[in-house]
């Protein structure tokens, strides 16, 4: 098959290029060996926007951050992403020198990040209760935001996909050569053919690069833990908390998500096993003292959930991004680690501009710049509630029962472009079994609707794709 | 806005009971909503026998125990609606709930029985590290799958914790063709009936270890080993003692949680030992008019004392319905002491109660050749010798009106625990 531009990878980052490209006229697929888009780093990372002062000014990272948060308003409206601007604070305890606050403050204006000030514990006291008594001063940048991870990819992706991209999930690249028409990408599937690629494969992009640049990458999976708290504790922190760095490490955050948990973590720890999604007694034990430093009490006895995602490190420290020197038409998006998630948007302006240059794209007239998501029943009033159901009685249907998630909500999840396939996919689509029962009651019946509308038989469902069967047979015949 | 008497959140044995006792005692308008295809709650995924020795004095499988109880339901013509979710109770009564037919609606009740039962502790709040593949599944939702669905969840597999449902799908996995390589318990005693051991454990040759935990999840797809070690008196993994099992399957029985979220948006106040409301000697919360049963209320060791409670719940909401409540009542704080962990009820009204009421509780550790003592402030009262208690099973002390009415200056209730 030949086409255009072939993406490597349906993460966010490749998602996010995917969708700017199908603002033209261009063939262009995503190549991504899960069953599902948002499959790696994607899905198990912080859930934030930065606000952007981290990065050192002048590198990519700074200038993506930034970018990519501003645009984030407008984009979660156009796309439908549960996204808000709920602010966040680096925090800086008594044995900490407070001089690191105005580094940050200085970085902030350098790299364009509004209105940041240094508040005094008074006030830090009255926006956050539950600051831990050695807080004496943070850096607050209002512009710090959460969002949903799942549903920017997936909005990203279904976007792109609506506009005309194709997407080959379950299909592994191999190897990747050179060709007369540019690249030839061999998978465990079929071989693709096309001019250009983009390398946003996350913790494998220094494998691919390697294979046609002489400019070696080097990516490291630097392995973060997080323990996810019961909606309970959802309130503990109404801004992401953040530590000032210290000799000790970057140390970790305590937020709120979108969905209203509580997220802690993440650690850090580099791993040699690139599949290393494991989470460990070590880290997941330091998550209380580490949490501790910054906010107090935060009721760890209600974790619901926890996992473990790969940072993308290139030992470099900044973001590898555009057109390999010693292999045109091969762009790169690697070592995408924090803010990745921020940088996204950014990322994919970025490159599609790069890429809409080198192939002298031309813009598409009927480009639908909107998606909708999957419609969220609890924002609507018992009137229009009731208005749903009559019209679609499955709204009226509770299948899990901790986040009150419809048969109506699966459904979409399960029929909308690119739709869900496994538990997983349903899980990150509508949050049905993400609640604190863990899919405990709702998984049987998540199954018997995937069973059913797929079509598939049960012994097929899987929770992500692969061997990850849940049934090996039926009674007394396994 | 529809009107009820009598709004019953859950159509489990806890529920139905509670219809039951409430119309007996004059109540005629009553609901009860239940979320699942038809009456009987999670007894319908039972299958096994050893229900209702106490309430029907034979042994009966789950299904048929919960068949008995909707029977009377049906007999009485009691209003239920199935398939329907409650999505939320206010302190005014205001039940909202919602299903397929009627969308979301509205009800005032003038009481409310929350009998909304438990759910199963996760490997999430377990926080077991590992991989997070596919295979692993709280011993209720396998029992689900086995015996309601017709499908097997694995072929060889390890069994964390020893609580009831865990035993009984040792059992049921084996007799189904599955292996089960071990149940592994991390406290020193099994949180199961003794029976249950006996029965599902040791009948099929399957290994108990008490004092072990699991301590790595292997497979990224499915469940391809599992690891458990012994641990010491701090619950930590001793090193050295690990012990890998390769399996596809691990299955979780540790412990159940009462579901309580719609008490909490009521305003109910609940119990940090028992995870379920407080309640006086009514069962009534501190809502008035709020009223709390069955697994809801205290995760219970055998659903007859579901049954017998639900009745007393069902029967103060009638009284309360008729009557009203006396506000002036004098209460007396029951004190659990001594390795007896809680008490429910966790207050007593004596102008109010019954002739005699059962205080139910459980244990914090096994103990041997204990008594259980009450003392009316330092007054010892009862003294109960028990050969041997633990924390699986439920224990009781009686109280009578009459006793009571002997104390007028009563302060405190002390239930102790001594040896004998």
């Amino acid at each position: 098959m030949m086409y255009d531009v072939a993406i490597i990878g349906a993460g966010v980052i490749g998602s996010a290029i995917a969708r700017e490209l199908s603002k033209y006229d261009v063939k262009c697929c995503v190549i991504e060996r899960e069953e599902d888009v948002c499959c790696g780093t994607s899905k198990a990372n912080s859930a934030i926007i930065h606000a952007g002062f981290d990065a050192k000014p002048g590198t990519l990272k700074a200038k993506l951050n930034v970018r990519g948060n501003e645009m984030m308003d407008q984009l979660s409206k156009d796309l439908d992403i549960p996204f808000k601007r709920n602010g966040s604070l680096v925090v800086c305890t008594k044995n900490q020198d407070p001089a690191g606050l105005e580094e940050l403050l200085e970085k902030a204006k350098a790299n364009g990040v509004p209105r940041c000030r240094i508040l005094d514990r008074d006030e830090l006291i009255a926006m956050e209760p539950n600051l831990s008594d050695d807080v004496v001063a943070a850096l607050h940048a209002p512009t710090g935001a959460i969002v949903c991870p799942f549903h920017m990819t997936m909005a990203f992706a279904e976007n792109a996909f609506e506009n005309g991209v194709e997407f080959f999930l379950n299909t592994n690249v191999e190897k990747i050569e050179k060709a007369e028409c540019g690249y030839r990408i061999i998978t465990n599937k079929e071989t693709f053919e096309t001019k250009v690629v983009v390398n946003a494969a996350g913790v494998y992009s220094d494998e691919f690069n390697n294979q046609v640049s002489d400019r070696k990458l080097q990516i490291i999976a630097r392995k973060g833990e997080y323990m996810l708290l019961d909606k309970q504790a959802g309130c503990h922190v109404n801004q992401t908390i953040f530590q000032l760095p210290s000799k000790m490490g970057k140390g970790v955050l305590v937020s709120p998500t979108v969905h209203g948990n509580l997220l802690v973590g993440p650690t850090a720890a580099d791993i040699e096993n690139k599949e290393g999604t494991d989470t460990t007694q070590k880290y997941l034990d330091s998550l209380g003292p580490l949490s501790a430093l910054s906010v107090k009490n935060v009721p760890l006895r209600q974790v619901i959930t926890s996992f473990a995602g790969l940072r993308a490190h290139e030992v470099d420290g900044d973001f590898v991004i555009g057109e390999a020197e010693d292999a045109p038409g091969f762009f790169n998006a690697a070592g995408i680690e924090s803010p990745g998630l921020s940088s996204a948007p950014a990322i994919g302006e970025y490159l599609g501009d790069m890429i809409a240059e080198k192939l002298a794209l031309v813009k598409k007239e009927n480009f639908k710049a909107t998606r909708k998501g999957i419609l969220n029943p609890e924002h609507l009033t018992m009137e229009e509630r009731n208005a749903l159901i009559k019209e679609n009685p499955a709204y009226g249907n509770i299948i899990c029962r901790c986040e009150m998630i419809s048969e109506g909500e699966i459904l979409d999840a399960i029929h909308r472009p690119l739709g869900a396939r496994s538990l997983d996919g349903v899980k990150r689509r509508t949050r049905a079994g993400m609640g604190r029962c863990q899919a405990g009651f709702c998984s049987p019946r998540t199954m018997e609707i995937l069973a059913r509308e797929v079509p598939m038989e049960m012994n097929e469902i899987t929770k992500n794709g692969g061997k990850s069967t849940y049934i090996v047979g039926t009674n007394k015949n396994i | 806005m529809k009107n009820y008497d009598l709004v019953i959140v859950g159509g489990g044995p806890a529920g139905l009971a509670a219809a039951v006792s409430a119309r007996d005692n004059g109540i005629e308008s009553i609901l009860i909503i239940e979320r699942d295809k038809e009456l009987g709650g999670i007894l319908n995924q039972c299958i096994h026998n050893g229900f209702g020795l106490h309430t029907f004095k034979e042994e009966l499988t789950g299904p048929e125990y919960a068949a008995r109880f909707a029977a009377q339901v049906y007999e009485r013509n009691i209003e239920y609606k199935l398939n329907t979710m409650v999505m939320d109770i206010n302190d005014d009564k205001v039940v909202t709930a919602m299903n397929r037919e009627d969308g979301m609606f509205q009800i005032q009740a003038k009481a409310v029985i929350l009998a909304m039962g438990c759910r199963e502790r996760s490997r999430g709040a377990l926080n077991i590290p590992g991989y997070r593949p596919a295979g692993i599944y709280s011993a209720g939702t396998a029992q689900r799958l086995v015996n309601m669905e017709g499908f097997m969840p694995g072929k060889k597999c390890v069994i964390l914790g020893s609580g009831d449902i865990g035993l009984i799908m040792a059992r049921r996995m084996t007799l189904e063709g599955a292996k089960v390589e071990v149940v592994a318990e991390l406290m020193p005693y099994s949180g199961g009936l003794k029976r249950n051991i006996v029965q599902c454990l040791d009948d099929f040759g399957i290994p108990l270890k008490l004092s072990h935990t699991v301590i790595d999840i292997e497979g990224k797809e499915r469940v391809e080993a599992i690891t458990i070690a012994e641990v010491g008196p701090d619950r930590k993994p001793i090193p050295g003692t690990e012990i890998r099992y390769e399996c596809d399957t691990l299955l979780l029985s540790c412990g159940l949680l009462p579901e309580n979220e719609l008490s909490r948006s009521a305003g109910v106040n609940l119990s940090p030992i028992t995870s379920g409301p407080v309640v006086n000697d009514s069962l009534e919360t501190n809502i008035d008019g709020i009223f709390a049963c069955g697994n809801v209320l205290h995760v219970h060791d055998l659903v007859d004392y579901v049954s017998q409670e639900a009745t007393t719940a069902g029967k103060n909401a009638a009284n309360y319905i008729k009557n009203g409540k006396n506000a002036e009542a004098k209460e007396v704080k029951i004190y659990p002491e001594g390795g007896v962990r809680y008490t429910v009820p966790a207050t007593i009204r004596p102008s109010e109660m019954d002739d005699t009421l059962t205080v139910r509780f459980r244990v914090a550790d096994v103990y041997k050749n204990h008594a259980i003592c009450t003392y009316f402030d330092n007054e010892l009262i009862s003294k109960r010798k028990r050969p041997v208690m633990a924390p699986g099973e439920m224990e009781q002390v009686i109280l009578t009106k009459a006793k009571l009415a002997e104390y007028p200056e009563l302060d405190r209730i002390t239930i102790t625990l001594e040896e004998a």
